[in-house]
Formats: C-alpha cells, sequence, structure tokens
C-alpha cells in the first residue's frame, strides 16, 4: 500500500511543482495520473522513489516513510519500486538479458553484478520474464536493435526482475503507435492483475487511461483536482484539469480511432489476439 | 482560404552575426586588420639567413632521401624498443589512472568535493607541456627511460581524465536514471549506466592516446627522456642527417601503422 501525505516539490528555480499532494493506493489498484504537461506528472512519479528529491511531506510505502531514508536503506526501497520510463531507458549497449538482470542490482554484490554472475534463481525468474513478454529468443540481442514495442517489454520485464511491490510508470506509451500502445497497456494491467500489484502511470493519453485503469487522478499545476473512478471523467472534469477544449469532438475522434483499431485487430480470433500480443510484434 | 497579395522585389539580406552595430564593426575589424599589417612589419627578416638555412635544409632532405639505417642500426633498435616500451606501459599506467579520476571529474555524478579535486588534478597536468615536464622528471630521476614515462603517463591522466569526464557528462540520463531506479550502488551504478555508454569512446581515446604517445616520446627523447627521442638527437648533433632520416621515417611508419589501425579498432567497438 502506497500513501502519499502532502507530498511538496518546489524546485531551485523555484518552480512550485507539486503543492501538497495527498492520496492512497491500496494493494491492487492502478491508478492512473493525468494532467496537462507541466503539472507536475512526472515529478510526482520520481518523487516516489526519490529519484526527485521532495522537499516537503511523506511517502508511505508499507509503513516505512521513504522521504526519511537515505543510502543503503534508499536503495533497499528502491529494489522494491519497479519503474518503468517513457523512453524507455534501456541500457543500449547492453544484451536484452544484461537489462532484465539490472533489475536485480539492488539485492546482488558488486562482484556478482561486475562478473555477470548472477544467482541462478535471478537467471531463471529473468527468462521466465522473457518468455512472459514473449521475447525470450532475443536475450542475448543488443538493447538497441530491438523495435519500440519490443524495448518497452524489456523495460517491463526489468521491472519486475526486482519483485516489486508497486510499479511506477511513467508515460509507457508516448514513443509508441496507437496498436502498440493497447499492447502495452494491456500487458502492464494484466501484470498488475496477476499479482495484485499497486501501480502509479502516469498517461497523457485521456483515452487510453479511460480504457484501462481502474481510478483516475487529475493533476493541475501541482495540485490534484480529480481523483475518482474513470466514468465520472466527463467534459466539465477534463475542462477542470486541462481547460477549455472540445471535449465531445476529441471523444468521437478517439471512439473512431478505436473503431478502425477494432477492426483491424478486433475480429481476430482471441487465440490470435493472444498470440500477436505474446509474439512481440510491433 | 484568404489569398495573400502577391508582393514583389522585397529585399532581403542576411542580419550581421557577431556585431550589430556598423560602426562597432567597422572599428573592430579595422583595427584587427590594422594591427595584423604593423605586427607583420615588424617580423625582422635576414634574406642572407634565409639562403644560407636553405642549403642546411637541402643537405637535411637529401640524407632524408638516402636514408641510412644500417650504420647505426643497433642505436636506433635500442631507441625504438625503448620508447615503444615506454609509450605502452606509460598508456596503460595513465588509463587506468585517469578512469577514476575522469569518473570524479564529471559534474553529474560525482560530489562537489572530490568534483573539484579531480578537476586539480587534470588542470595541473594539462597545464605543462610535456617537454616542460620531462626536463623535470629527467633532473628528479636522471636520464633515461624512467623519467620519459612518468613524463607520459602523467600528460595522459590530465588527456584522458578531461576527455573521459566530458563523455560522462554528455551520457544519457534516463539509461542511469533507470540504473539508480533499481536500488543499484554507486559502483554498479558506473558498471551499467555508464561504462556502456563510454566505453567505445574511451578505447578510442586510449589508442590515440597512444600514437600520441609514441610521438611525444621522440620529442622528450631530445631532452633527455630517453628513446628513439634520443637516438634521432644524437644523430641530428653528429650531422648525420641519412641516419636522422632513417629515424624519421621509422616514426613515420609506426606513427601510420596506429592511426589505420585505431581506426579499424574503433569502428568495431561501437
Amino acid at each position: 500500500m502506497l500513501r502519499l501525505d502532502t507530498l511538496a516539490k518546489r524546485y531551485k528555480t523555484g518552480d512550485h511543482a507539486l503543492k501538497g499532494v495527498s492520496f492512497t493506493v491500496e494493494k491492487g489498484q492502478v491508478v492512473g495520473l493525468i494532467g496537462p504537461s507541466g503539472a507536475g506528472k512526472s515529478t510526482l512519479i520520481r518523487c516516489i522513489n526519490r529519484l526527485v528529491e521532495p522537499t516537503g511531506g511523506s511517502i508511505y510505502l508499507n509503513d516505512v516513510d521513504l522521504a526519511g531514508l537515505s543510502g543503503g536503506e534508499l536503495r533497499r526501497a528502491r529494489r522494491r519500486i519497479g519503474m518503468i520510463f517513457q523512453e524507455y531507458a534501456l541500457v543500449e549497449r547492453l544484451t536484452v538479458m544484461e537489462n532484465v538482470l539490472s533489475g536485480r542490482l539492488g539485492y546482488v554484490p558488486f562482484w556478482r553484478s561486475l562478473l555477470r554472475r548472477f544467482r541462478q534463481a535471478d537467471v531463471d525468474k529473468a527468462f521466465a520474464l522473457l518468455d512472459r513478454v514473449g521475447l525470450s529468443e532475443h536475450a542475448d540481442k543488443r538493447a538497441d536493435e530491438l523495435s519500440g514495442g519490443q524495448r518497452q517489454r524489456v523495460g517491463i520485464a526489468r521491472a519486475l526482475e526486482q519483485d516489486p511491490e508497486l510499479l511506477l510508470v511513467d508515460e509507457p506509451t508516448a514513443s509508441l503507435d496507437p496498436k502498440t500502445s493497447r499492447q502495452i497497456m494491456r500487458l502492464i494491467m494484466e501484470i498488475c492483475r496477476e499479482s495484485g500489484l499497486p501501480a502509479v502511470i502516469n498517461i497523457h493519453d485521456v483515452m487510453l487511461a479511460k480504457m484501462f485503469v481502474d481510478r483516475i487522478i487529475g493533476l493541475t499545476a501541482g495540485e490534484v483536482v480529480f481523483d475518482g473512478a474513470p466514468a465520472l471523467l466527463d467534459d466539465a472534469v477534463l475542462t477542470r484539469i486541462y481547460g477549455e477544449e472540445d471535449w465531445t469532438a476529441m471523444q468521437a475522434s478517439a471512439a473512431e480511432d478505436a473503431a478502425d483499431a477494432a477492426a483491424t485487430y478486433g475480429a481476430a480470433p482471441p487465440e490470435r489476439v493472444k498470440e500477436e500480443r505474446m509474439a512481440g510484434l510491433a | 482560404m484568404a489569398s495573400v497579395p502577391p508582393v514583389a522585389g522585397r529585399r532581403w539580406r542576411r542580419p550581421p552575426v557577431l556585431i550589430k552595430d556598423r560602426n562597432t564593426r567597422w572599428i573592430v575589424y579595422g583595427g584587427l586588420l590594422i594591427y595584423l599589417a604593423l605586427a607583420m612589419s615588424t617580423v625582422d627578416v635576414n634574406w642572407q639567413r634565409v639562403a644560407d638555412g636553405l642549403e642546411r635544409g637541402m643537405r637535411f632532405i637529401n640524407g632524408f632521401l638516402q636514408p641510412d639505417f644500417t650504420s647505426r642500426s643497433t642505436d636506433i633498435y635500442r631507441g625504438l624498443i625503448e620508447s615503444l616500451t615506454m609509450t605502452l606501459t606509460s598508456t596503460v599506467v595513465g588509463v587506468l589512472i585517469s578512469i577514476p579520476i575522469g569518473i570524479g571529474a564529471a559534474r553529474n555524478i560525482a560530489p562537489p568535493v572530490i568534483y573539484y579535486i579531480c578537476r586539480s588534478i587534470i588542470a595541473i597536468s594539462r597545464t605543462f607541456q610535456e617537454v616542460i615536464i620531462a626536463i623535470f622528471f629527467v633532473v628528479m630521476f636522471g636520464f633515461g627511460p624512467f623519467a620519459g614515462f612518468l613524463t607520459l603517463a602523467f600528460s595522459t591522466i590530465g588527456f584522458l581524465g578531461k576527455l573521459l569526464a566530458e563523455d560522462i557528462e554528455d551520457i544519457d540520463e534516463a539509461q542511469a536514471e533507470a540504473i539508480r531506479a533499481t536500488g543499484a550502488s554507486f559502483m554498479q551504478l558506473i558498471n551499467y549506466g555508464v561504462q556502456p555508454q563510454v566505453m567505445p569512446r574511451l578505447i578510442g581515446l586510449s589508442l590515440y592516446r597512444l600514437d600520441i604517445n609514441f610521438r611525444e616520446s621522440a620529442v622528450i627523447g631530445i631532452v633527455g627522456a630517453g628513446g628513439i627521442g634520443a637516438t634521432l638527437n644524437v644523430a641530428i648533433s653528429r650531422y648525420e642527417y641519412d641516419s636522422a632520416g632513417a629515424v624519421l621515417l621509422i616514426i613515420i611508419g609506426i606513427v601510420m601503422l596506429a592511426e589505420y589501425s585505431s581506426s579499424y579498432v574503433r569502428k568495431w567497438v561501437q
């Protein structure tokens, strides 16, 4: 369980990115964080695992305040928080397997990671995860040889290799095409469902968020302006979050997109959809 | 669509790049030109001396065209082996020392205190030209290749430390951030998040430094730091331009070989 209590961040430039954000994420709940560019979504997600230092408030993960940790304690907390990034953030010149195994860095001594002598259990888990995301035959390829969708799958496998208690996901689909975006979102949701893993997903695509997550939090100028079920996200709320815009027209065009996608892929029998997803297409 | 009325003959000139104001521009550029003319006029050329020099130069070139590899072959061989040994050992030691210093001098990963210490080490190493350091070490440890080895290792630290630090400052931070997010320690961050990104350039720069060190070994030999430079110095001071020519040809050959093989290796490690 994750609980944020009046979390605040003011950058040295004077930018007040977060103004006392509080919310609780229950076990197994997937929260979509939406809001305009510059609303503080990315800062919020990075404050949780302290990649960005918060300037106020507390972050409780299972009753431990992450804001008060330092050094080894912080690293031990971080290893239980998996993170998935916008531009995948794989180490490009390392192999797929090394990238996945880097999820174990917080658990293994330096010499093991230096010599790439990971414990057999870690290697088994890494292979199982690559099987799960459909990339096991690419294990020894360099990460920069993969396509965008495949790289994001490796990113997901790396996060899961950490045995996370919480998943932080920063714009997972921003660099992907619409079809791959949906596959990736579906994969993340399935994984969260399977293991009751709570997740905070930072996402700029409102339609995609509504389609997949359990709960939506709207952030504007560093403050929570909406917190509720996706179904409650109507035009009035969207205007509160993003400002004036023709939401009806936007939703209509998004619905068209979805219909197109359904016409192309949705008509296929379920087995084929599943196979496609597993084969690491895209 | 609203139609745009056609307007012909609109003038356009590129705006001035460096100095906007017309008068300042004339003063600055004109001043530079006048200074250049005055400075040129004070260069004193003794044409008689130039004519003499041309003759000596011809003798040198003739020696070059008929290089004598044989009569001083043992000296040349010994000097060459000494230089190559000095080059290789000093490059390896210099690279090994410059890696931690380069990491410490990268602003994005090193704490401020370490950063300033490492930057000053690099600055000291880069301030003094090889010849000056070589004279210093020759005075300290006497003539011979040990002084040369220390000189080259010392200047390698400044060269490689600085370029490595700059390369580390230019890495893709997202990759390092992702490694940090897994709970990795500092050493693991360097090994997984930084090293893969800077390795090809580090190898390329080390090879480049290897051939700089070989060329420098010829120069610092002249001030007493041993190696092929000492052989060259002896040959020139004895007016044996044919032997000197042979030494120079060997240096050119080795530098070209190093150049060719290092560009090949750089392509291979990408």
